[in-house]
């Protein structure tokens, strides 16, 4: 399940720009994501790492080119459409809901899995605390997932910082996506918390979910990416699995200028 | 004892017309309680959806004067080509015209949210209020202008056997708006504890975030509107109803500002705050009025609102709970665990020494 | 307003006069809540007491206190400008970390009170204020002008240079510009963040003051006048921007063009609307505000 020979592409960026005033952020950018596939996307700081994100989920419209997830023109839709094509993000500060509870939290990111009609929920049928009684035991089930159920009555917003970023995650989660797209998911962690969490990660890729992240800590990007996508300026510099783009000197020079050490020394 | 609390307000409340008798007091009641019915779906925009609105009291004049309109009849020639007549329907007939018109009216301004934000917002429908007054001032042949509507008609319900009883009673009318009060509070309480509510609170309190697991803002923004423009138009019909005449002086921001003070100080976002808010200023004209005139009265609230805002920035019942919870060490047992779920149950004493289960 | 009987030109250019005297003032009052509404990022609701603060503080000079009508104008702006610096450092900069709304419903309280004591203080009835003008209008041409109401307009322009000046300028308008575009690199690189609060809120108020003086004497002095003035000026701010002195200017004179073309050929009593429907279709077409491209203060 860790190759993407012969899997389809499923995100493809043509040729996509975007500019901020007179600042070309993203340069004719092309790439794909392959089914199952975990990409990580890498660059120095200003390389336009969470410009990508944001152009993919739809917070950002692209200038020019265009980008397709299983054939759908992303062009001109909105965040939440977006999501419910199956294409969830994280974000990287202000990722929960932090005056809410963590269960509240796995609740609302389950908001796609209910139908609930304004006379329903009016009239409180049985058919609402029903449909209620199922998203509880879902939300349940997230939490256990991620290793947060003990801490469900707990404020989102009083958790230490890695386990906000679990509860991001959880949030991303719920909202059954088909592909996650992390921002920097763990910066802030300490090393046993970044094993645990690529641990997770390698779970979510065997239900099937493909994953998309931007990571600044090489070693986690490295160690569990398919392959890497390099950004620098604005543009792709380099593509492969990950032991290619380590050698890869161009990207040396990217990150450490023309000093010239390998980046698989950070 | 919080089962049991909401139960003991109701029959309270139920009980008042027996026991108090002082007209003048069951007058104030009643203004109050629709003054509540008003703050409750300001509440709902601005503590649930986090919208601000200042031109709240727009939905609350424009369900007064559709309802008056409504249950009067008027005769009008439209930039002079078309006359446009309508003869007078019963009340209840006007209240839910109002309710309709104030409903579309917050349609359009939620639908408008959307795309002005945040200060913007807030200036665009202060100007909705002004303009709507202006209106109601200048529009002479329909409104009468500042000449007001005047013997605006009583509720009437119809009873088999007694024929039909006109609301003139003052302990009737209370009964009526008492309903209509609990019929919101039911419905605001219902709407906010389910996923729709969540999805609400969610866009206010992280609107990226609500976004990217697809929620769609618009819709749960405009629906907020058009719940709590409705609301706001029956309690200005219960009032155009009760008051019998109607002037545009009803459209006047201290209408708008009362109602955020009573929202603001009982404590947004919380259910019971309203009401809380809305029982304080309501009777706190009744307490001051013998010893400062109306402008001193005005100054006495400003100081208030001030007050609380530096005192206890979230409201009365928030402060209330937060001091009970704090003194209270019984286990409790939130919904959420009772409503699905392996049994959890956790001490107050539990979390702070940190055991997990 | 003067009007004469004569060709459509003429009247236009009549009103066009009208809207000229009337805009200086407008301008001022956007100038002072576009610098307070764009530096401190709050919704400013005593901006109209403060110009009914002018009014009623020229009125009081003048008056009964039988001061000079110019050194009155002067104390109403210096008053003006030390009541904003009160209220900024006794009820915003507490609330500093608030959020807007919270700010902003301490603005009303400050409002409801001002305003009260306004009413307890000089009762409601309007009151008028005697200069040192003549009566007679001067007439150029079509157009027909009384002294006073030039003595207004030229002093308007003036307060208007000087407040470009100011943010031009001056240390403190280069303080206050850098505030204005990022408060947080501004506090690092040394700016008194505190003090350009206190100082832009003084400001801004000094202006509204000064406009309520001016239109004192060429209107009424009444307790409610500021309400109107509130809403007009967050029209012209929302038209030119936030913190935009060159969009807040045109909007002034916009709007007072708008308001005197719309009541003279459409109808006056909606003459006050003209601003709301002004913001409400501004911001339906672009609901940054027209000059939103060029946000910046100055």
């Amino acid at each position: 399940m860790s190759t993407a020979n012969g899997s389809k592409p499923v995100l493809t960026l043509e040729h996509v720009s975007v500019s901020f005033g007179g600042l070309r952020a993203i340069a004719d950018v092309s790439f794909s994501i392959h089914d199952g596939e975990i990409v990580g996307l890498i660059g120095p700081n200003g390389a336009g790492k969470t410009t990508a994100f944001n152009l993919i989920t739809g917070f950002l419209r692209p200038s020019e080119g265009r980008i397709l997830y299983r054939e759908v023109d992303l062009n001109r839709r909105k965040p939440h459409e977006i999501a419910a094509l199956g294409l969830v993000r994280t974000f990287q500060r202000t990722s929960v809901f932090a005056n809410r509870t963590v269960f509240a939290n796995a609740l609302t990111g389950l908001h796609r899995q209910g139908r609930s009609r304004l006379w329903d929920t009016i009239l409180a049928l049985p058919r609402e605390s029903a449909a209620e009684k199922e998203l509880a035991a879902q939300a349940w089930e997230i939490l256990r997932m991620v290793g947060l159920d003990a801490r469900a009555a707990d404020s989102a917003g009083s958790l230490p910082y890695g386990e906000q970023r679990l509860m991001g995650v959880a949030l991303a989660l719920a909202a059954k996506p088909t592909m996650l797209l992390l921002d920097e998911p763990v910066s802030g962690m300490n090393p046993s918390e970044t094993a645990r969490f690529m641990q997770l990660i390698k779970a979510i890729q065997a239900q099937g979910i493909t994953i998309l992240l931007v990571e600044h800590d090489m070693r986690m990007v490295m160690g569990v990416s398919d392959r890497v996508v390099v950004l620098n300026h604005g543009q792709v510099i380099a593509e492969g699995p990950p032991a290619s783009i380590q050698q890869n000197a161009e990207v040396v020079r990217a990150y450490l200028g023309r000093r010239g050490t390998r980046a698989g020394d950070s | 004892m919080r089962r049991i609390a909401p139960a003991f307000w109701l029959i309270l409340f139920l009980s008042i017309p027996l026991w108090l008798r002082d007209p003048y007091f069951l007058h104030v009641l009643i203004v109050t309680g629709i003054f509540i019915i008003a703050a409750m779906s300001l509440n709902l925009l601005l503590g649930y959806t986090g919208q601000l609105s200042l031109g709240h009291v727009a939905f609350f004049g424009i369900g007064a004067y559709a309802s008056s309109l409504t249950t009067i009849g008027f005769d009008i020639d439209v930039l002079g080509l078309v006359r446009i007549v309508h003869k007078p329907w019963p009340a209840l007939a006007g209240l839910i015209v109002a309710t309709a018109l104030a409903g579309m009216c917050g349609y359009l301004i939620g639908t408008l949210s959307f795309k002005i934000r945040g200060a913007y917002f807030i200036i665009v429908t202060l100007s909705f209020a002004e303009v709507t007054r202006l209106v109601a001032l200048n529009w002479v042949e329909l409104t009468q202008g500042p000449m007001a509507i005047n013997n605006i008609p009583p509720f009437t319900v119809g009873l088999p056997g007694l024929g039909y009883i006109a609301l003139w009673n003052k302990a009737y009318y209370y009964y009526l708006v008492l309903l209509v009060a609990i019929a919101a509070y039911v419905l605001i309480a219902r709407l906010v504890g389910s996923r729709i509510g969540r999805a609400m609170v969610a866009l206010k309190e992280n609107e990226p975030l609500a976004l990217s697991v697809g929620i769609d803002v618009t819709r749960y923004l405009v629906l907020g509107a058009v719940v709590s423009a409705a609301l706001a138009g029956a309690a200005g019909s219960l009032y155009a109803h009760y008051i019998k005449v109607i002037d545009p002086d009803i459209f006047q921001f201290m209408y708008t500002v009362t109602m955020i003070i009573m929202v603001i100080t009982g404590g947004k976002g919380t259910l019971s705050g309203p009401i809380v808010g809305g029982l304080i200023f309501g009777f706190l004209p009744v307490a001051v009025r013998s010893f400062a005139s109306p402008e001193a009265q005005w100054i006495i609230y400003g100081l208030l609102m001030i007050m609380i805002i530096f005192v206890l920035p979230q409201g009365i019942v928030p402060a209330l709970s937060q001091w009970m919870e704090s003194r209270s060490s019984a286990s409790r047992t939130s919904a959420w665990a009772a409503a699905a779920g392996p049994a959890v149950s956790r001490t107050g004493s539990e979390r702070e020494h940190g055991e997990r289960q | 307003m003067e009007r004469i009987p004569g060709s459509c030109v003429d009247e236009f250019l009549q009103h066009l006069a009208n809207a000229l005297v009337l805009g200086g003032t407008y301008a001022l009052l956007g100038i002072g809540l576009t610098l307070i509404f764009g530096i401190m990022r709050i919704v400013n609701f005593t901006h109209g007491e403060l110009f009914a603060f002018g009014a009623y503080l020229i009125f009081l000079s003048v008056m009964r206190l039988d001061v000079n009508f110019f050194v009155a104008f002067l104390l109403a702006v210096i008053g003006g400008c030390l009541l904003g610096a009160a209220i900024e450092l006794l009820l915003l900069r507490p609330l500093r970390a608030a959020d807007i709304e919270t700010t902003m419903l301490v603005t009303i309280g400050a409002w409801i009170i001002m305003q009260n004591s306004e009413l307890l203080v000089w009762g409601g009835v309007a009151k008028a204020i005697s200069t040192p003008f003549p009566e007679a209008p001067l007439v150029f041409g079509p157009i027909s002008v009384s002294p006073l109401r030039i003595f207004v307009l030229l002093v308007a322009l003036l307060l208007i240079g000087g407040t470009y000046a100011l943010i031009h300028r001056t240390k403190l308008g280069i303080a206050m510009r850098a505030t204005f575009q990022d408060s947080e690199t501004a506090e690092l690189m040394g700016v008194n963040i505190k003090g350009i609060r206190t100082a832009t809120f003084a400001i801004g108020s000094a202006l509204a003051a000064g406009a309520g003086a001016l239109l004192a004497p060429v209107f009424l002095v009444t307790p409610t006048m500021g309400d109107l003035a509130s809403l007009k000026a967050f029209a012209i701010v929302i038209f030119g921007g936030l913190g935009n002195i060159t969009g807040a200017t045109v909007g002034g004179f916009l709007l007072a063009l708008i308001e005197e073309l719309g009541a003279g050929y459409i109808s006056s009593g909606y003459r006050d609307a003209m601003g709301f429907l002004l913001i409400i279709a501004v911001l339906l077409i672009k609901p940054t505000g027209l000059f939103a491209r060029a946000e910046r203060v100055g």
